[in-house]
């Protein structure tokens, strides 16, 4: 016989969970003695909810399971809401539980209430709420299967106290398993629709891979260099998809879009087939969607239907499970008598190549010897090679850590692509940093971002949590700076940073390191000293050209192959 | 074009907000909601209709099957169905009018439920579109009030939306 704060704390333990992030508050006391009278899930006290959603939503990035938080009612919920916004967009196992008032109180503005239920509603996967205490356990197990089964996401479950009180006890069992009648996540594709993608994709000649998050959440990276190498074809990824295939290959051909690469943007307006995994057409990837590659067919496998022809029409639509279906279509390739032809292939390569050429992620050095934050990252994939986890803010230097990184495996590129979240990138990076304590993790972020949860140098200060944060100072948001630039007459309004601190005394402050790197000829051995402090969190401070503009970069309105290359050259 | 989508939905509390929320949030239009449980307790029938072309449809019906509480859906504009919606509607009827909007409800096949010397309230039962001519048929200046159930409906024939 358990209380229902026991039976939480209990079932989270029975489903295997090894941390939780959060923040106590009154509503949530009861489960917060329960957390305490037992050592199996570790609590991690964060400074601020946001930092324990953003915790939760790194580890589930770098882990593949889901993340989980735990709040009170009230401010504590509301706080939760960006981190939720965030995982909901990229599709994160996530689980938050959120303390409620006593349920007599509830809908009476009772001290601390907010009807977390209809605030989050938007944001979530689903959202369950305690009405018995004896069905915690079932509740609990329904959310895990919820958040992490078909295209995962966060689940909310919203406790009253009264549904935790101590003394109040009730038999417990964790179920083990768990029937939704109404929730039936596809388990294979359409065989029909997966021998029409096949044949699409052979009998192609000009044929793109371009691969999103799908494929990372769906575990299904290895299938994906089998059949990419098994075709010989150019393959290209979303901002979520990086890192599920070679970043060094000869076959990828960088990231599409917005500020994608020359070449991957103009092999996607060129090709006459694409196959789209797990990905979703998103503005930011399509531009112009009445211009999006026009001589193209396009096969698309997601596992939710509504991704499907959400925004671009698709000629072959497959539901299913990326890992499932990729393995079919993989068979079906290998089997068939019909096979990529030779010349066709290599023509569609010499192209490729051509355009690789003519950008190749080039930029100009500064010829006033400021450093430029392509250089910082640059060195940053120099000394770590591929192999450190990292974690972004967004902004500039979000897109050069995508364009200038090169990830050889999944899981370790973690940025907030959907929702753009400034400030997820530090306390992401800890949730990642506690359960890989051997890794090296860097959050790559910007005096901006930063700000938004620097609070958490406090919580990394009591767990010693030593992630190294790079934070590429340019002294002003970087990417409103260059919209104003291209867009506004260099009207800078409020994107310039005035009074920044002193991030090297604002870190020591906390016990940790600060470095500060104002020339080029420092950058690479203060950036080595940092990395090698194993034990110490360290921010190191990067002082760089703030009037550098990311590049490419898609014309608005336009089609995917019309980008500026550079403040004055245009496709 | 409008559609009718009808769908069975677990009777638990905030189902509906989300089948609700879910339009507003993705700007999708709500013209008539009617919701109610069926003879099965643990689950409710919601009938909606709602505007759009192709796309916008096959994209409400996808996000509607992707909430976990939504059991079951079905489009009843894609096939031979039955709709009704109910009205209530006072008309003025006063002296000279009072024959002609009785005269007016037979032909409709409506009822008059509630009388009083100058004043008809009739019900009455059918597609949307014929209450619509019900009104246009006794004049809009004779209206006093009306209200309408939303429209409520099932496909023709051995069609049968259950579990």
């Amino acid at each position: 016989m358990l209380s229902g704060a026991d039976m939480l704390v209990r079932s989270l333990q029975d489903e295997g969970v090894e941390y939780i992030y959060g923040y106590p508050g009154g509503s949530a006391l009861h489960i917060y003695d329960a957390v305490f009278r037992q050592d199996k899930v570790k609590h991690v006290l964060v400074r601020h909810e946001q930092a324990a959603t953003h915790m939760a939503d790194g580890f589930a990035r770098a882990t593949g399971k889901p993340g989980v938080v735990l709040v009170t009612s009230g401010p504590g919920a509301t706080n939760t809401i960006t981190g939720i916004a965030t995982a909901y967009m990229d599709s994160i196992p996530m689980v938050i539980i959120s303390g409620q008032v006593m349920s007599h109180l509830i809908g009476g503005d009772a001290f601390q209430e907010t009807d977390m239920m209809g605030v989050s509603r938007p944001v979530v996967k689903h959202s369950l709420s305690v009405q018995n205490p004896a069905d915690i356990p079932s509740i609990v197990k329904k959310a895990f299967h919820i958040a992490t089964t078909g295209r995962p996401g966060p689940v909310v479950i919203d406790v009253p106290k009264d549904m935790t009180t101590p003394g109040e006890e009730y038999p417990y069992e964790y179920p083990q398993e768990v029937n939704i009648r109404s929730y039936n996540p596809p388990v294979r594709g359409h065989a029909g629709q997966i021998r029409k993608a096949v044949d699409m994709l052979l009998q192609a000649k000009r044929p793109m891979i371009y691969s999103g998050g799908g494929v990372i959440l769906g575990k299904a990276s290895e299938l994906l260099v089998e059949m990419t190498r098994t075709l010989g074809y150019p393959i290209t990824q979303t901002l979520m998809g990086l890192g599920a295939y070679p970043g060094s290959d000869r076959q990828f051909i960088g990231m599409l879009g917005m500020h994608g690469t020359y070449e991957s943007n103009m092999a996607m307006h060129n090709a006459d087939a694409i196959l789209a995994i797990g990905a979703r057409f998103d503005d930011r990837v399509t531009n112009n969607i009445a211009k999006f590659c026009p001589d193209a067919q396009i096969a698309h496998i997601d596992i939710d239907p509504s991704s499907i022809s959400k925004t671009v029409q698709v000629d072959i639509p497959i539901v299913g499970p990326v890992d499932s279906v990729l393995s079919e279509m993989i068979a079906l390739i290998k089997e068939s008598e019909v096979q990529p032809d030779k010349e066709n292939l290599s023509d569609w390569w010499a192209q490729i190549d051509e355009w690789r050429k003519r950008h190749g992620g080039r930029y100009l050095t500064n010829e006033k010897g400021l450093m430029k934050p392509q250089q910082v990252v640059e060195c940053l994939q120099k000394l770590t090679g591929g192999d450190a986890y990292i974690t972004t803010d967004v902004g500039q230097h979000q897109m050069f850590a995508a364009q200038y990184l090169r990830f050889e495996q999944p899981n370790r590129w973690i940025t907030s692509g959907g929702l753009g979240t400034m400030g997820f990138g530090f306390p992401a990076a800890m949730g990642v940093q506690l359960s890989f304590p051997d890794e090296t993790v860097v959050c790559v972020t910007g005096e901006g971002s930063i700000q938004m949860n620097i609070q958490e140098l406090s919580t990394c200060m009591q767990y010693n949590i030593p992630v190294k944060i790079l934070n590429i100072n340019n002294q002003s948001l970087g990417m409103v700076r260059q919209w104003q630039d291209m867009n506004y007459e260099s009207r800078h309004s409020h994107s310039y940073m005035e009074s920044l601190p002193d991030f090297i005394k604002l870190a020591e402050a906390y016990g940790h390191v600060g470095m500060k790197i104002e020339k080029l000829e420092d950058l690479e051995p203060m950036m080595k000293k940092a990395l090698a402090m194993k034990d110490k969190l360290v921010f190191i401070d990067v002082y760089v050209d703030p009037s550098e503009h990311v590049y490419p970069m898609q014309v608005p309105t336009a089609s995917m192959r019309d980008m500026w290359l550079s403040k004055t050259e245009r496709t | 074009m409008r559609h009718i989508l009808s769908i069975l939905l677990e009777n638990e509390a905030g189902a509906l907000s989300r089948v609700v929320g879910l339009f507003s949030q993705r700007n999708y239009n709500i013209e008539t909601l009617t919701v109610a449980p069926t003879e099965d307790p643990s689950l409710s029938r919601l009938t909606l209709t709602t505007n759009g072309d192709d796309r916008m449809i096959e994209q409400i019906t996808k996000q509607l099957n992707k909430l976990i509480e939504v059991v079951k859906l079905v489009d009843l504009s894609e096939g031979d169905h039955i709709e009704r919606d109910l009205m209530l509607i006072k008309v003025k009827a006063s002296d000279g009018q009072r024959a002609e909007i009785k005269r007016c409800a037979d032909i409709f096949r409506g009822q008059i439920v509630d009388v009083t010397s100058s004043i008809y309230t009739v019900q009455l039962v059918g597609a949307s579109s014929k209450l619509d001519a019900f009104i246009d048929a006794v004049g809009d200046a004779n209206v006093l009030e009306t209200v309408r159930t939303g429209v409520s409906g099932l496909a023709r024939g051995e069609k049968v939306l259950t579990l």
